[in-house]
C-alpha cells in the first residue's frame, strides 16, 4: 500500500489522524496533513482505508 | 415580514415548552397565509409527536421515496432537499455546489440568516464563503483546533466538568443540567481558547439565542448580529493593546485580516463554539436516560466512550434543518437534475439514518462503528471545532456518568422542552436529579 496525502486539498479537521494515529498527523504550524509512514504495514491498512473514506476533503489516496 | 419576533431566546423554557407542545406546526406559524398541507415537505419540518429524537417523518419518508426532492422553505421559496448519505456527501464535497450565501438562490433556513447576508450591511464569514477565500481564512484557524492541540487540553476540560458538578451537585439534589453543565462547560472552554470573558455570557449566549431562533425577525437577527459584532470589535481592539495568549490575539497581530473580518470571525467561532456542544450534551444525556440498556453499557464499559459520542452525534444530528448550497452548474443527481442557480438543503440528520450506510440506523446503538456519520457537515467546510466538539463531548458524559450513577429526569419525559424552534436541535432546559 502507498499513502498520498494532498496537501492543497486537506482542510485540517484531523478525521485521518483520529482514524490512524500511526500514520497520518497535522502540521504543527496549519494543522494540515502529514503522512508519517506512506508505505505502513497491513495491520494498518484497514485503518488507513478508513481515514481515506472519512476525508472531507478527498485528500488522501491510496494505491495498492 | 411575517416571522414572529417574540425574541425566542429571552423566554424562559417553561413558556416555550408551552409553545412547542401546544403548537406542533409551529414551523408554519412562519407563513400564516399559505398554510401548507399536514404532509407537504416543508423545512424546517415538523417532528411527529412523541419522537423527539427521530428526523421529522416527511424527511425521513423523502429519503426512501423521493431522495432528491423538492421542499417549500419558510418564506414560500422552494429549493432542493437532498436525504441520502451518498448524496449529501457527493454535494458537500463537490466545488459545483457554493456554500456562498450572498449567490442568488441561496436557500435561507430564517429570515435572519437571509438578511445577515443579503442585507444592505451584510457581513461574510468564511462558513458561507468558497475556496479559495474560504481556505485561505480557515487555515489561519485549522492549527488551533488541530487533534494534537485539543488533545492537550483535556486535563484543562477535565478540570472545568468537575468543577461545575462540584457546584451543581453541593447540597442539592436536582438540576436543570443545561443551565448549569451543558451549556457552561463548552462556553468557559471557548471563552478561554479565544481570550473572551466569561463574565460576558449572558450577553453573548443570549444574542446568539437569537441568531439561532427559527422565529427571531429580520431586524431582531440584525440587532443580535450588529451587537455581537460591536463587541468583538471593542475585544479586538483590546488584544492588539495587551496581546494574550488566545486565538483572538494571535488573529489581531497576523495583521492580514481587517477589523470587520476579525469581529465576524470571533462572532463565528463564539456562537459555533458553544451553541452546538451544548445542546449535544444535553441531549446526549437524555437519549441515554431514555435508553437504559445503553446507558448501562456505557457505564459497565467505559472505554467505549469515544464510539458513542459518534453514535450519539450521528444519531441525534443537531444541525437538523439542513446544510444550504446553491448549484452553480447543472449537475445530474441520482438522476435528477439541478440547474444552476437552484438552491439545495442536505439533510444530515436522514443522511445520517441512512439504512445503506447505517443498518438498524433509527436505533441508537454505542457499540455502533458511526465513524461515517455526517453530523459535522463534509468537503471543505466540515466543522473546524469537531476536535474540540469531541474532547467535550466525551469528558462531559463520561464524567457525568461516572459521577451520578443515580442520575434520571426530574420532570416527567413529556415536559422536556425540545428545540423544535432553533436552528440548532436539543433542549432548552433538562430537569434531573440524582
Ligand atoms: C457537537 C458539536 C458541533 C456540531 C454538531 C457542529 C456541526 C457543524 C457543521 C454541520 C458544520 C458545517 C456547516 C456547513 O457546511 O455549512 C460546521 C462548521 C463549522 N463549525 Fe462546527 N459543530 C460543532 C462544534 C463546533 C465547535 C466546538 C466549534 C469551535 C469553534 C465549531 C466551529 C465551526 C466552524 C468555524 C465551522 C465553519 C467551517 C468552514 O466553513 O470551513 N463547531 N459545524
Ligand atoms: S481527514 Fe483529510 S482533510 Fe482532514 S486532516 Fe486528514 S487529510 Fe486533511
Amino acid at each position: 500500500m502507498r499513502i498520498h496525502a494532498d496537501q492543497e486539498k486537506c482542510c485540517g479537521a484531523g478525521s485521518c489522524v483520529l482514524a490512524a494515529p500511526d500514520v497520518f498527523d497535522q502540521r504543527d504550524e496549519d494543522g494540515i496533513v502529514v503522512v508519517l509512514d506512506a508505505e505502513p504495514p497491513a495491520a494498518l491498512h484497514d485503518a488507513v482505508r478508513e481515514a481515506a473514506a472519512i476525508c472531507p476533503a478527498a485528500a488522501i489516496s491510496v494505491t495498492d | 415580514m411575517h416571522a414572529r419576533g417574540n425574541g425566542a431566546a429571552s423566554r424562559s423554557w417553561k413558556d416555550s415548552r408551552m409553545t412547542t407542545a401546544q403548537r406542533p406546526h409551529e414551523a408554519h406559524l412562519a407563513h400564516p397565509d399559505a398554510p401548507a398541507p399536514a404532509d407537504a415537505l416543508t423545512v424546517p419540518a415538523t417532528r411527529a409527536t412523541g419522537c423527539p429524537f427521530d428526523p421529522a417523518p416527511t424527511v425521513e419518508r423523502a429519503r426512501r421515496e423521493e431522495p432528491v426532492t423538492r421542499a417549500t422553505l419558510w418564506d414560500g421559496s422552494s429549493c432542493w432537499l437532498v436525504t441520502r448519505h451518498e448524496d449529501v456527501r457527493t454535494v458537500l464535497g463537490d466545488p459545483r455546489f457554493s456554500a456562498d450565501a450572498a449567490r442568488p438562490g441561496f436557500p435561507f433556513l430564517t429570515a435572519g440568516l437571509r438578511e445577515l447576508a443579503t442585507g444592505t450591511r451584510a457581513s461574510r464569514t468564511f462558513i458561507r464563503q468558497d475556496d479559495p477565500e474560504h481556505a485561505r481564512l480557515r487555515r489561519m484557524l485549522t492549527a488551533e483546533f488541530m487533534v494534537k492541540k485539543v488533545e492537550a487540553m483535556r486535563p484543562e476540560v477535565q478540570r472545568l466538568t468537575d468543577e461545575l458538578l462540584d457546584a451543581m451537585t453541593d447540597g442539592r439534589n436536582s438540576a436543570d443540567l443545561v443551565a448549569e453543565f451543558a451549556l457552561p462547560l463548552p462556553s468557559l472552554v471557548i471563552c478561554l481558547l479565544l481570550g473572551v470573558p466569561y463574565d460576558d455570557h449572558a450577553f453573548f449566549q443570549q444574542r446568539s439565542a437569537v441568531l439561532l431562533s427559527l422565529r427571531s425577525t429580520a431586524e431582531e437577527a440584525r440587532a443580535a448580529s450588529d451587537e455581537l459584532l460591536a463587541y468583538m470589535t471593542q475585544l479586538a481592539e483590546a488584544k492588539r493593546e495587551r496581546p494574550d495568549d488566545g486565538i483572538f490575539s494571535r488573529l489581531v497581530a497576523r495583521g492580514e485580516l481587517d477589523s470587520q473580518e476579525i469581529a465576524s470571525m470571533g462572532r463565528l467561532l463564539l456562537i459555533a463554539g458553544h451553541e452546538t456542544t451544548a445542546n449535544m450534551t444535553a441531549l446526549s444525556t437524555l437519549a441515554l436516560l431514555r435508553n437504559p440498556g445503553q446507558q448501562a453499557r456505557l457505564r459497565s464499559e467505559p472505554s467505549l466512550i469515544k464510539g458513542a459520542v459518534e453514535e450519539l452525534l450521528r444519531y441525534l444530528t443537531i444541525v437538523h434543518n439542513g446544510v444550504p448550497r446553491v448549484a452553480v452548474e447543472d449537475v445530474t443527481l441520482g438522476g435528477t437534475t439541478i440547474r444552476a442557480g437552484e438552491g439545495v438543503l442536505c439533510a444530515l440528520n436522514a443522511a445520517n439514518r441512512d439504512e445503506a450506510v447505517f443498518p438498524g440506523g433509527d436505533t441508537l446503538d454505542v457499540g455502533r462503528d458511526a465513524r461515517r456519520h455526517i453530523a459535522f457537515g463534509f468537503g471543505v467546510h466540515q466543522c473546524l471545532g469537531q476536535p474540540l466538539a469531541r474532547v467535550e463531548l466525551q469528558i462531559a458524559l463520561e464524567t457525568l456518568l461516572r459521577r451520578l450513577p443515580e442520575l434520571r429526569l426530574a420532570v416527567p419525559f413529556e415536559e422536556i422542552p425540545f428545540r423544535h424552534d432553533m436552528g440548532i436541535y436539543g433542549v432548552h432546559a433538562l430537569p434531573v436529579a440524582w
